[in-house]
């Protein structure tokens, strides 16, 4: 039976708890079926001491239902970072890492395999038993290494010289690699430069601010590696409802984030059903990078052009679907601010002015349904609705009626 | 990719440790306070016995190393990758950020690899030469915690003067906006970035008139019915915010969400987008200002 440890060897493991503490924090533990109860035990207790201050539990008849609740506007860094810094490795990895950069300890030693061999008995020699690494050990670690961009292998003649890279000085603005870890894609990239520099003082803090992506940095990094090397992929993806899994073959094409949301969805062309697609990124996992794709231009170029009529990410690519969605709304005197709103929030739709006190909203869209949240938000005002798609136009009609009953407000009908 | 022990707070605390045994300052309290601040709560159990017992071979029983430097670790090309990527972003200006070293470097994304597409466009000029010079006036002041004298625009559109002790710097990605934090102002605590005409860090001595107001805090129990995917979406959508969810039955939950009272329209707004799948059931208050908004619906003789 193996021990337990706080690191992990693989991330994909623990994803989906971390994603059900934080998100949900509603399941209990006997729920946890996919898994042992040991499993789920060793889990909480790793994501416990990655995360302490932010865990907690309610107890419910069912059990212990653990969370986590994190108030992103007083964390000036994304704790979920913590959970992608927890690769587990072997004592000889650790042992090897830190003599490496010992021994190229600047970018001007240059040393070939035999010589590093050599002078790494200096350094295990002061143990009592020195462990032993033979050369395909060492060999190996380099390959990785300069696979990893931190060390460089240069031939000379059939000898391969091995030294450090030439190293990027960051230092400078600790705050502008603090803003782009918590907003840019991949911010947790951010983080592990973050952890290079010294300690600093937090003078930036974020509102409206999703941290849950984290959790899904890797597959996001493969994506993109994916869309730079213009190439299919092959990916898993996991029902949301059934936890099925499927593996898919998709050209991906662009990421959609949502900062209303925090979700985050891959674009992408399904060569098999000649369609576009979007799919959860945090329903994927085990991105694999297969052949190139030569029409991925060409691709890419009829997502721009679909982009013109998509509110969300829903994506047809087929325009004689179009929906018509058209709604009006009251303003008084003293509210200009609610003309900025729908300005500011109509995305691809337009505003136009019908009178003083009225303005009308207009967009042609793949997908209504995508919108209703929103127009939802202007409960108060709305004064007509005219959707193409009258099956949507008449479902907002009767939530609008079934507010007024939930609320005890007279009749529950909408007029 | 991403995932990998090179960036392990593992990793980053021997290598801090390693610094101090080259420096022949390193003792077990040292030790002790560079694990807690710098690995997991339970690091210390595995850290230290791996040190001590020499299953790595780095550190001597007399806390000396065979290490001659500190170590270091140059960037990895995923590091590089998504520096080189920043240099693309139009936020970039707002900073002092050089990107030598990487020309020959393939950024890891480029703008036209991802889109925000809820993201509101009225956000902050950041290709105005005078916003750059406000924000990087602001973001020293903060810094160096001076005080700072603001000309603005307030919410009428006039002109006021403000003099201020910079808190933080906020930044919303909904609203692509940047907000100055601070006390010492009667008036404000907020100001939009957007809004500062000049500011300066002064020389002159300036008064600041009063002790910082506290901000309020409220609990919102909402009640999900979980109807096209309504509990999921309302997770996801309130997920920054410290909350708490407990199911009431197979189809019932309640969320429990604490927010700051400053922004309560923004909220009631938020609630309002899930219609009746989402109920508020506390605080009343919060009920009353839902139920005046539907009235004022009820009153719009709906088309």
């Amino acid at each position: 039976m193996s021990s337990y440890s706080e690191l992990v060897k693989n991330f994909e493991k623990v994803r989906t708890y971390m994603r059900d503490f934080y998100v949900y924090g509603l399941k209990s533990r006997s729920e946890y079926d996919k898994k042992s109860a040991r499993s789920y035990d060793d889990e909480r207790r790793r994501i416990e001491s990655w995360l302490g201050e932010h865990m907690g539990y309610t107890r419910t008849t069912d059990g212990k239902n653990m969370f986590i609740s994190i108030d992103s506007r007083i964390c000036a860094h994304n704790p979920l970072y913590r959970s992608l810094k927890a690769r587990s490795f072997t004592d000889k990895d650790i042992t090897l890492h830190f003599i490496l950069f010992d021994i190229l300890s600047s970018p001007d030693i240059s040393l070939t395999l035999s010589e590093i061999l050599c002078r790494m008995d200096d350094y295990l020699g002061c143990f009592e038993s020195p462990m032993m690494f033979d050369e395909s050990t060492v060999r190996k670690k380099l390959g990785e290494y300069i696979r990893e961009g931190i060390i460089v292998g240069t031939k000379q003649g059939r000898t391969m010289l091995y030294s450090r890279s030439e190293t990027v000085d960051i230092s400078c603005d600790t705050d502008a690699v603090h803003f782009f870890s918590e907003t840019a894609p991949c911010g947790v990239v951010g983080s592990f430069l973050l952890d290079k520099l010294p300690l600093h003082s937090d003078n930036i803090f974020f509102k409206h601010h999703y941290i849950t992506s984290a959790l899904d940095s890797d597959v996001l990094a493969s994506l993109f590696d994916a869309m730079h090397r213009k190439c299919e992929i092959a990916a898993v993806n996991t029902a949301r409802h059934t936890s099925g899994t499927k593996t898919l073959n998709l050209v991906p094409l662009r990421i959609f984030i949502s900062v209303q949301s925090g979700r985050q969805h891959l674009l992408a062309y399904q060569p098999h059903s000649k369609n576009f697609g979007s799919f959860r990124l945090d329903y994927l996992s085990d991105v694999k990078i297969g052949q190139c794709c030569a029409e991925f231009d060409h691709l890419r170029s009829q997502l721009d052009h679909c982009m013109q009529y998509m509110w969300g990410v829903n994506c047809r690519n087929n325009e004689s679907r179009l929906e018509h969605v058209e709604f009006t709304i009251r303003v008084e005197d003293g509210e200009e601010h609610i003309v900025h709103r729908l300005e500011r929030e109509k995305r691809i739709g337009t505003v136009e002015k019908i009178d003083d006190k009225h303005y009308r909203f207009l967009a042609d869209v793949y997908d209504t349904s995508e919108l209703i949240p929103w127009i939802r938000t202007f409960i108060c005002r709305i004064t007509k609705l005219d959707f193409s798609d009258r099956t949507t136009e008449n479902r907002l009609r009767r939530d609008i009626g079934e507010m007024y009953k939930m609320y005890g407000i007279d009749g529950g009908d909408t007029a | 990719m991403i995932f990998s022990e090179l960036y392990s707070v593992y990793y980053n605390a021997v290598a801090k440790i390693l610094s101090l045994a080259v420096k022949g300052e390193a003792d077990e309290k040292a030790l002790h306070h560079i694990i807690s601040q710098y690995a997991f709560s339970e690091s210390m159990l595995t850290i230290l016995p791996s040190l001590r017992e020499e299953k790595w071979q780095l550190l001597k029983s007399d806390m000396t190393t065979p290490l001659r430097h500190e170590p270091t670790m140059p960037l990895t090309t995923l590091e590089k990758r998504w520096l080189k990527s920043l240099s693309l972003d139009e936020r970039i200006r707002l900073f002092d950020l050089p990107f030598e070293g990487l020309d020959d470097v393939e950024p890891l994304f480029t703008p036209d690899d991802y889109v925000i597409y809820d993201r509101y466009c009225d956000g902050d000029p950041y290709d105005s030469d005078e916003y750059i010079k406000i924000f990087r006036t602001v973001l020293e002041a903060v810094r160096q915690k001076h005080p700072l004298k603001i000309c603005a625009y307030n919410r009428r559109g006039n002109v006021m003067v403000l003099n201020v002790l910079p808190s933080r710097l906020e930044y919303s990605e909904k609203d692509d906006k940047f907000r100055l934090i601070f006390t010492g102002c009667r008036h404000a605590d907020t100001i939009n970035l957007s809004r500062i005409i000049s500011c300066r860090i002064p020389d002159e001595e300036i008064r600041l008139s009063c002790e910082p107001v506290p901000r309020e805090k409220r609990t919102l129990t909402l009640r999900v019915r979980d109807e096209r995917n309504a509990l999921e979406r309302a997770m996801l959508h309130f997920a920054h915010f410290e909350k708490q969810a407990e199911r009431l039955d197979e189809k019932h939950y309640t969320m429990r969400i604490n927010y700051d009272r400053a922004d309560e329209t923004e909220m009631v707004i938020r609630v309002l987008g899930f219609g009746p799948l989402v109920e508020v059931i506390e605080p009343q208050s919060f009920r009353e200002l839902i139920i005046e908004r539907l009235k004022k619906q009820k009153s719009c003789g709906l088309k």
